[in-house]
């Protein structure tokens, strides 16, 4: 039985397709038979941060108007074995994307992927609602900053009322919280959020924290997942993210500051 | 920081993390309270009926029905507060204002 996942925020800018990019990576490296959708119809760009924007030609609202096969849509990645993109139609607007629709073309990978990963659009506006209403499970993508912390408690309420599970009275929709931009320096000196200020405020369970990290703008440059990145800190966390969330007890990394040795503080790196 | 910096540094106002959560505990709670956990979006349609049920017998304005929903431990009360008008002033309807039988 497959996994629908959606990776949602509220609000924009926080990371949801860098780490719908970096999940759906680290889950088909493990093995697993992936596939990743961008919802965000109109600005898309999930297919940017993978690297295969030149290779689009069908997109997900083609397929839901019937007007290509699931087959000739789907992207498959050149670097990862068992990784599948479904890019986002870039002319269409949020309307295109009808419950029914999107529940065919759910239904449809069902049959061939194990995980299926939905890169939310920010807001809560249609294409927001449509990602998340299919949704087993949910990374609630946060930054350590006022506004993130409230449109994410904001989708946590929308979660637990407005999705499938909720409306049809199923168990609740399983929710994480995905800690992005972390500056462990800056929260010990007062001056950010601390994982513990937004565990408590959100009350959700910490799949992963993201240290802020200038390896993650390189490798969106290149069009590369940043999990793929190796020796980048951002990338061993998504890939300890991707473990957790396989049920692998891993204690988190990167939530206190490094001391730096000499050399390091001669040479500064991201 | 060196430790000479942390010794003589000014005693610094409150750090603004501490700020940003206790702003954010206050808006949170508060927009909980009307929107988490399968919270009632119904509340302004079933105000809408009530005051349409209520009116079919007695004049009563919008802003005289007040809708409130607690949450207390297991369970919830829907709390209703209809101001009726001031019988009075407003003309009654009903059988008792019906002409009575002729005096002729």
């Amino acid at each position: 039985m497959a996994t629908v996942i959606v990776v949602t925020s509220g609000k924009g800018g926080v990371g949801k397709t860098t780490t719908s990019a970096s999940f759906a990576t680290g889950l088909a490296q493990r093995g697993y038979r992936t596939v990743v959708i961008d919802f965000d119809v109109g600005l898309r760009n999930l297919d940017l941060i993978m690297g295969c924007e030149r290779r689009v030609v069908y997109d997900f609202v083609n397929i839901i108007n019937g007007e290509a096969s699931l087959n000739q849509a789907l992207i498959r990645d050149k670097r990862v074995e068992n990784l599948h993109i479904l890019p986002a139609s870039q002319t269409r607007d949020k309307e295109a994307l009808t419950k029914e629709g999107v529940d065919r073309v759910l239904n449809e990978l069902r049959q061939s992927f194990e995980y299926i990963v939905c890169d939310s659009p920010a807001g809560i506006e249609r294409g927001a609602l449509m990602a998340l209403y299919f949704a087993d499970e949910a990374l609630v993508v946060t930054n350590p900053e006022v506004s993130s912390v409230r449109d994410s408690d904001r989708i946590l309420g929308i979660l637990a009322s407005r999705s499938r599970r909720a409306e049809q009275g199923d168990p609740p929709v399983k929710e994480h919280l995905v800690l992005a931009r972390y500056a462990p320096e800056r929260a010990d000196r007062g001056d950010m959020l601390s994982v513990e200020d937004v565990l408590e405020i959100l009350g959700i369970p910490l799949l992963g924290v993201i240290p802020e990290s200038q390896t993650v703008l390189q490798s969106s440059n290149a069009g590369v997942p940043v999990i793929l990145e190796d020796g980048s800190e951002a990338g061993a966390a998504y890939g300890d993210l991707v473990d957790r969330f396989l049920g692998k007890d891993l204690p988190h990394r990167f939530i206190t500051p490094q001391k730096k040795g000499f050399l390091k503080r001669l040479f500064r790196r991201g | 920081m060196g430790l000479f910096e942390s010794l003589f540094r000014a005693p610094s106002p409150k750090k603004s993390a501490t700020l940003a959560k206790e702003r954010l505990q206050i808006i949170v709670a508060h927009e909980r309270g009307s929107g988490r956990r399968g919270s009632p979006d119904y509340l302004p349609a079933l105000k809408k009926e009530l005051l349409e049920v209520v009116r079919k017998y007695v004049p009563v304005d919008q802003n005289q029905i007040k809708v409130h929903l607690d949450r207390e431990g297991g369970y919830e009360v829907l709390e209703l507060n209809i101001t009726l008008p001031d019988e009075e002033l407003q003309p009654r309807r009903g059988p008792e204002n019906l002409p009575g039988p002729g005096q002729g």
